[in-house]
């Protein structure tokens, strides 16, 4: 037999993820406020990509249309937060049948939107369900095509081109820290909870009905795992985590308009999915990472002294992605797999 | 009564007639073969049968059920597992997780305790337990055909259809499959029916035997029956050889 026992395995696994945890917890006290923003994106990517890995490395499906859910996410939040009142405030005219609430704390909308986004992945996963492969892929790109044009269209709740301003966020519960630690802390606590139920669910039943539809539908079939059910499943769990990370995007940036979930956002997070590692959840931190820094450094590289053009980012995400796929195939997971791997191989015994 | 009945079973692809008005009875508890050359339809009367195909007329009834009428998700509940003629595992996945999707429908959603003993039980049936926590992919070919069937019994079924088991297996593993079959069936309490081309194998290990030829029935009988029948002789060497 390779590796450790499973126990050992396990309990190493479980030391690695304390030290991460423990690690996020303690970072904010060293390094400025901008900083602390930038690893609340950090985790906010994480979530996103976390649904997104569900669905494409559990699944199988492709989407290109997960920064349209996570705006889908953003919006509910924007607008529950403001309520009726802060839309007619700011000149908006919401019709009366839409339950929109006299305005709620911002933190409170999270689950909400969770709930919304996950009912609209449930349906949007039902035509998707005839669809497979690039078609998918088409299909998903859609909806990220068209919810700017949509968003634009409802201007009466969605504020239209302009967007919704939120309140500038501030500490709830007379908390003693900083309005971006309490973001930064908001974000990473709905990211431990929402990895701690990607880890139960994959590992479930449902888990591995997912990996086995997408290993072999007709086998998984005549298992008795219907494969329409489940990868509706995929579609609306997935969405569910990406309107959670909408939804904190909306809280953290304070703003929500077409524009902030643009069509490369989508592409951009598909590609981090990829560099993470399909099909495993601890690459998912090196996707979120990637895709919060390497614009930055792509356009700024340090030790350069010289600014790149705009486009820089795109191209160097680009490159990355293709050096990663010859050299790594399975991502990062794929990558501290084989580092660990023939570290924890015991020495072959004679009964072996 | 037969534990299963498949009754003038007929399935076009286009203009071919894959299966021709087909039936057959399998009596519960024996060992059943079903031969015939490449492209007789043998493969397609199984998928039939599992509700991979649509049939286009007939009925196949199972322990008193039309199964034409079950859901293709649901045949396994019924008491039908299968195996397929290529291996069709899930070869990202480990040997345990591969046997605990076959048993999918009589595991808990969460904290399967109960289901992952049954795995395991059946792992150990199999002599696989050393490899329970090895991914698939890249295990030899026999062992992933006897992956393919701990992943079939471990639902408990009634019939087990085994679609080309000795194919792609050495000498020796065809020798030992023989016994093997007629263990489980006796362990697992099971009803067999087999495609299978390699003779010997069919000869030695069914109860009965049943040909199709051009998706029609052409003989049915005890191995010895059936390879005497005239008609199975013609069928697999053809019109031309047995007129000269």
């Amino acid at each position: 037999m390779i590796g450790l026992p499973r126990p050992l395995y396990t309990a190493l696994k479980l030391a690695a993820l304390a030290g991460v945890v423990a690690i996020l917890a303690v970072l904010p006290r060293f390094m400025g406020e901008f900083r602390v923003g930038q690893f609340t994106f950090v985790g906010i990517y994480f979530i996103a990509l976390l649904g997104l890995n569900i669905l494409t490395g559990y699944s199988g499906q492709i989407s290109l249309g997960h920064g349209a859910f996570m705006g889908i996410g953003a919006y509910v939040t924007a607008v529950l937060t403001l309520g009726r009142k802060g839309l007619v405030l700011f000149g908006h005219h919401p019709p009366h049948w839409l339950p929109l609430g006299d305005g709620m704390r911002p933190a409170l909308t999270i689950p909400i939107a969770l709930v919304v986004t996950g009912i609209v992945g449930l349906l949007f996963g039902m035509p998707a369900l005839r669809l497979a492969g690039v078609s998918l892929a088409l299909a998903t790109f859609a909806v990220a095509v068209s919810l700017p044009t949509v968003a634009k269209r409802f201007e009466d709740v969605t504020g239209g081109g302009g967007g919704l301003s939120l309140p500038l966020p501030e500490t709830p519960f007379g908390l003693h820290v900083s309005a971006p630690h309490w973001l930064y802390y908001e974000a990473w606590g709905c990211a431990a909870i929402l990895f701690v139920v990607a880890w139960v669910l994959v590992r479930a039943r449902v888990g591995r009905a997912w990996r086995a539809i997408r290993d072999g539908e007709l086998a998984a079939t005549a298992s008795g795992v219907s494969p329409a059910l489940y990868k509706t499943l995929a579609f609306g769990v997935s969405s569910a985590f990406a309107g959670v990370a909408g939804s904190l995007l909306a809280i953290q940036v304070a703003f929500v308009n077409p524009d902030t979930f643009p069509l490369s956002l989508s592409i951009l997070l598909l590609a981090s999915v990829v560099v993470g590692g399909l099909g495993s959840l601890s690459g998912v931190i090196v996707g979120a990472l990637m895709l919060e820094f390497l614009p930055v450094y792509a356009q700024h590289p340090p030790l350069f002294g010289q600014s790149f053009s705009k486009q820089a980012p795109g191209v160097v995400f680009g490159v990355v992605l293709i050096l990663i796929m010859f050299a790594v195939p399975a991502g990062a997971a794929g990558l501290l797999r084989r580092i660990v791997r023939p570290l924890t191989k015991p020495v072959p015994t004679v009964s072996d | 009564m037969a534990l299963l009945e498949v009754d003038q079973v007929t399935r076009r692809f286009g203009g071919i007639v894959a299966l021709s008005d087909v039936s057959l009875e399998l009596e519960e508890g024996t060992i059943g073969g079903l031969i015939g050359p490449n492209g007789a339809g043998k493969t397609t009367l199984f998928n039939v049968i599992t509700r991979m195909y649509k049939a286009d007329s007939g009925r196949v009834v199972f322990d008193g059920r039309n199964l034409l009428r079950v859901r293709p998700t649901r045949v396994i509940r019924a008491g039908v597992a299968r195996t397929f003629q290529n291996v069709a595992l899930f070869p990202s996945m480990t040997v345990l997780d591969n046997v605990l999707v076959g048993a999918h429908t009589r595991v808990r959603p969460f904290g399967d305790r109960t289901g992952k003993a049954l795995a395991r039980e059946t792992l150990e049936a199999l002599t696989l337990s050393p490899l329970a926590d090895r991914v698939v992919a890249g295990l030899p070919f026999g062992t992933l055909k006897q992956i393919e069937l701990a992943r079939a019994l471990v639902s408990r079924p009634r019939l087990l259809l085994l679609d080309e088991p000795a194919g792609g297996l050495n000498h020796e593993e065809v020798g030992e499959l023989g016994g093997l079959i007629r263990r489980i069936r006796k362990d697992f309490d099971l009803t067999v029916f087999l495609v299978e081309h390699h003779m010997n194998l069919v000869m030695s290990v069914c109860d009965r035997v049943h040909v199709l030829n051009f998706g029609q029935k052409i003989a049915e009988g005890t191995p010895a029956e059936v390879r005497a029948d005239p008609a199975v002789i013609q069928a697999y060497l053809g019109t031309d050889s047995a007129a000269a």
